[in-house]
């Protein structure tokens, strides 16, 4: 029994038509179009459907009144797929918007480009035979008239970012670009109106060409991982129970809740918000609020927290404004004073630029002075000077780093990680001292059996399968464990005590010890530690008691046993009891570890390290993990954590393996040695081709050569990222579509 | 030579219309999905209801 689903909030009306935005789950092949398009065209009401096969996106469109939005996606699982609706994020639209200039910019350029080259290779190979000085001023007017309103619109990237600099009394690398584009192109008007031979249209166009190319690549990529991203928020928003006014229950999107609704949520339910209990008792799993395994009574009067979940019995709860509860508070306090104590971080592309952009200028003043020392006429002096300039225009530089960086995002991208700050690909690499949290880091977020290796595999599988039909979460718990996921039929859940159904004819029940009649558990309870659940199951005669409790990651102990053997220095600081973080911290050989830590405790304990000089780089999922994410030097969330400790998180993380973590270090490590390696090709580059513009022997040709062959070489190079990634680890890395945490809800 | 001087402006001409076309094409979102579109090409299912 399903109450109403409203979803009234993600409808947009416009002249008679409703419009709905999804993101749908299992989008993998070309038939997936036509059944999903098909399948609900032919539904009447429905004008338009349109799948973005690339973004996994679903637009609907249907006559007003014609059908609920519910309904598009009671009919999506009729065919066969999960759909959430999705509201798309201010920032994402912005980008989009941000990223079609760009490619605006980046055509014009290349339309310029190409034609002034095609006008440039005529007078370079007829300039000493037989072309005429007319033709040759004729081409050289044709090659402004093209390049200068190309400049203006192509340009304005660069001339806009150099702008904000230079008001902000920084210098960044496009302050070069635009000055070393503008001062060739004056040059180049100059000289024509003088009948000379050379004029440097097509560098310049050229230049800013290449230029575009590596801010489109930047801004493709984050552009990606947003779009992921922003599918995998719209496939965890989950739904909460809202009393209506006249006391119906209905269904709505958790972003549509507001201060003062009245939820009510059942065992196994997440709490949708912060709020008070109004009535009924039991016991939550806070484990993502404060990492505490151990579980908290509650009954009316208590301060509840979005993501923690309901164990034993209903509640109905009134959700408060933000920031009312204490822990909210606390943390949020935390936050703003770790946000704005982060050093500013510099990036290694802008402290290039600026050792680099003085050095340029000076070297140029200097070729000008010392050719008129030298008795050159001004115009030869200035002339040998703006070619110093544009000989040096960073094209290499500026490539260098977005290059490597497009390249290893890809990487993290199929290794499972999503960055959410651009430079934290940077910073990963300086990381030398690992911080983790325990719950739901370390171990799996959801609790896990783990006693099953000494019970029957047969009593398990018609335990899990029974399982199924329960909501509660140590029955899941033990759902997980089943091979062939098929609910037996006829199942029949007793609030509080468990579910029982028929199988093969004899009667099985899953649930309290009581409930089951297993009064004296088989095997020795005390052998459990603490924070351990059990659950029984009876089948006839037989039974079986299941432990549950938190578990490891799978690959936990192999991936901190590779970090440590690396040379990092790992450290486990949790929220949750000493008694329960000692076993963990021994199972995976780390002698440093803290429990019982407040949040404050945790940012104290990470400024501690920061302060004797090393470079934190935090893992953690919690509320009470959010300032400390902030404050260490980088940080990578799973992506089921608490949402504000995501939001703070440089970068998230996939899937239930904590592979990711160990690739993101090397990723980060390999990328930072390559960038380094394009910035000495491009030092290189420059004291060949400086000391030949000293001399006055740069000729357009020769620019035009320089430039691409530089460019084209730290491409090349930056695509090593790459190749040696995929030879590594294989199969650690899931694919960020196929493991989508769909999972979560029964 | 005197034949550039109609020759080249209207090759310059040909390519901004190369140029108009793709801002054009941009515009109007065929960039948007670009996977879809190659996966859409294989989908026969405009034939069959055409032939029916």
């Amino acid at each position: 029994m399903q109450e109403p689903l409203d979803l009234s909030m993600f409808v947009r009306r416009d002249a008679g038509l409703s419009r709905l935005d999804l993101a749908v789950e299992g989008v993998g092949c070309a038939g997936c179009i036509r059944k999903i398009e098909g399948g609900l065209k032919r539904i009447p009401g429905i004008v338009d459907a349109r799948l973005n096969f690339t973004n996994h996106r679903l637009a609907v469109e249907w006559r007003d009144g014609t059908l609920e939005a519910g309904d598009v996606i009671i009919a999506l699982a009729r065919i066969g797929y999960r759909a959430h609706p999705f509201e798309p994020e201010r920032a994402e639209t912005d980008e989009a918007r941000h990223a079609r200039w760009l490619m605006k910019c980046l055509a014009v350029a290349g339309f310029a480009g190409m034609n002034i080259m095609l006008l440039s290779v005529s007078v370079w190979s007829g300039g000493a035979g037989d072309m005429t000085q007319e033709t040759r001023d004729f081409f050289h007017w044709l090659s402004a008239l093209i390049a200068l309103p190309a400049v203006a619109y192509a340009g304005q990237p660069f001339f806009r970012s150099a702008l904000r600099a230079i008001r902000a009394r920084q210098l960044n690398m496009d302050v070069p670009i635009s000055l070393g584009v503008l001062l060739a192109l004056g040059m180049s008007v100059v000289e024509t109106a003088g009948h000379a031979l050379h004029a440097y249209f097509d560098s310049a166009v050229m230049l800013l060409f290449f230029l575009l190319c590596g801010r489109y690549l930047d801004q493709a990529m984050r552009r990606k991982t947003r779009a992921v991203a922003g599918n995998l928020a719209a496939l965890k928003a989950e739904v909460a129970h809202r009393f209506e006014a006249g006391g119906e229950l209905v269904r709505v999107p958790v972003a549509a809740l507001k201060p003062g609704d009245r939820l009510l949520v059942r065992p196994g339910e997440r709490m949708p918000a912060d709020g008070t209990v109004i009535s009924g008792t039991s016991e939550l799993d806070e484990g993502l609020i404060t990492g505490e395994t151990a579980r908290k009574k509650v009954a009316a009067g208590a301060a509840v927290y979005a993501g923690s979940t309901n164990y034993s019995g209903a509640l109905t709860m009134r959700v408060s404004a933000a920031g009312a509860g204490t822990l909210i508070d606390e943390v949020e306090r935390l936050l703003a004073k770790a946000v704005v104590a982060r050093s500013r971080y510099l990036r290694l592309a802008d402290r290039a630029a600026r050792l680099y952009a003085p050095m340029v200028h000076a070297t140029a003043a200097i070729t000008a002075i010392g050719w008129l020392v030298a008795g050159a006429s001004l115009h030869d002096a200035i002339i040998t000077a703006i070619a110093v300039l544009i000989i040096t225009c960073p094209c290499a530089l500026a490539l260098a780093i977005p290059a490597v960086q497009v390249v290893a995002s890809g990487a993290l991208f199929r290794a499972g990680v999503i960055l959410n700050a651009g430079d934290a690909i940077e910073r990963i690499a300086e990381v030398d001292t690992l911080v983790f949290d325990k719950t739901g880091t370390l171990t799996l977020p959801e609790p896990r059996v783990v006693n099953a290796a000494n019970l029957d595999p047969d009593m398990i599988e018609k335990a899990a399968r029974l399982g199924l039909s329960s909501r509660h979460p140590l029955a899941a718990a033990v759902a997980r464990e089943a091979h062939d996921r098929v609910p037996y039929e006829g199942a029949i859940e007793e609030p509080g005590q468990g579910v029982r159904a028929l199988i093969d004819g004899v009667e099985a029940r899953l649930g309290s010890r009581a409930f089951c009649g297993v009064a004296n558990a088989p095997g020795p309870l005390s052998d459990f530690e603490p924070g351990t659940s059990v659950i029984a199951f009876a089948h006839g005669d037989r039974s079986a008691v299941f432990a549950v409790r938190q578990k490891l990651r799978p690959d936990a102990a192999p991936v901190t046993r590779a970090l440590a053997e690396r040379g990092f220095d790992l450290r486990i600081l949790s929220g949750d009891q000493p008694s329960a973080v000692a076993p963990v911290a021994a199972a995976l050989g780390i002698s440093q570890w803290r429990g019982g830590l407040d949040p404050a405790q945790k940012i104290a304990a990470i400024d501690a390290l920061q302060a004797a000089g090393h470079r934190v780089l935090m893992v953690g999922d919690g509320l009470n993990d959010a300032p400390s994410l902030a404050a260490a030097h980088v940080s990578l969330s799973p992506i089921c954590a608490a949402h504000i400790a995501q939001a703070h998180a440089d970068a998230v993380f996939l899937g239930e393996p904590l592979a990711p973590v160990l690739d993101a270090v090397q990723i980060g490590r390999r990328a930072r040695r390559l960038m380094q390696q394009n910035l000495w090709l491009a030092v290189v580059y420059n004291a060949i081709a400086v000391p030949i513009a000293i001399a006055g022997f740069v000729t357009p040709l020769i620019a035009a050569v320089a430039m691409s062959g530089s460019s084209i070489l730290v491409t090349v190079n930056a695509l090593r990222v790459r190749r040696r990634g995929e030879d590594r680890a294989p199969g650690s890395a899931a694919s960020p579509q196929t493991s989508v945490p769909g999972a979560r809800s029964p | 030579m005197t034949v550039l001087i109609y020759l080249v402006p209207m090759a310059l001409l040909l390519g901004l219309t190369g140029l108009a076309a793709f801002l054009w094409s941009l515009r109007s979102g065929q960039y948007d999905d670009v996977e879809g579109a190659a996966v859409r090409i294989l989908d026969d299912g405009d034939i069959d209801r055409a032939q029916q």
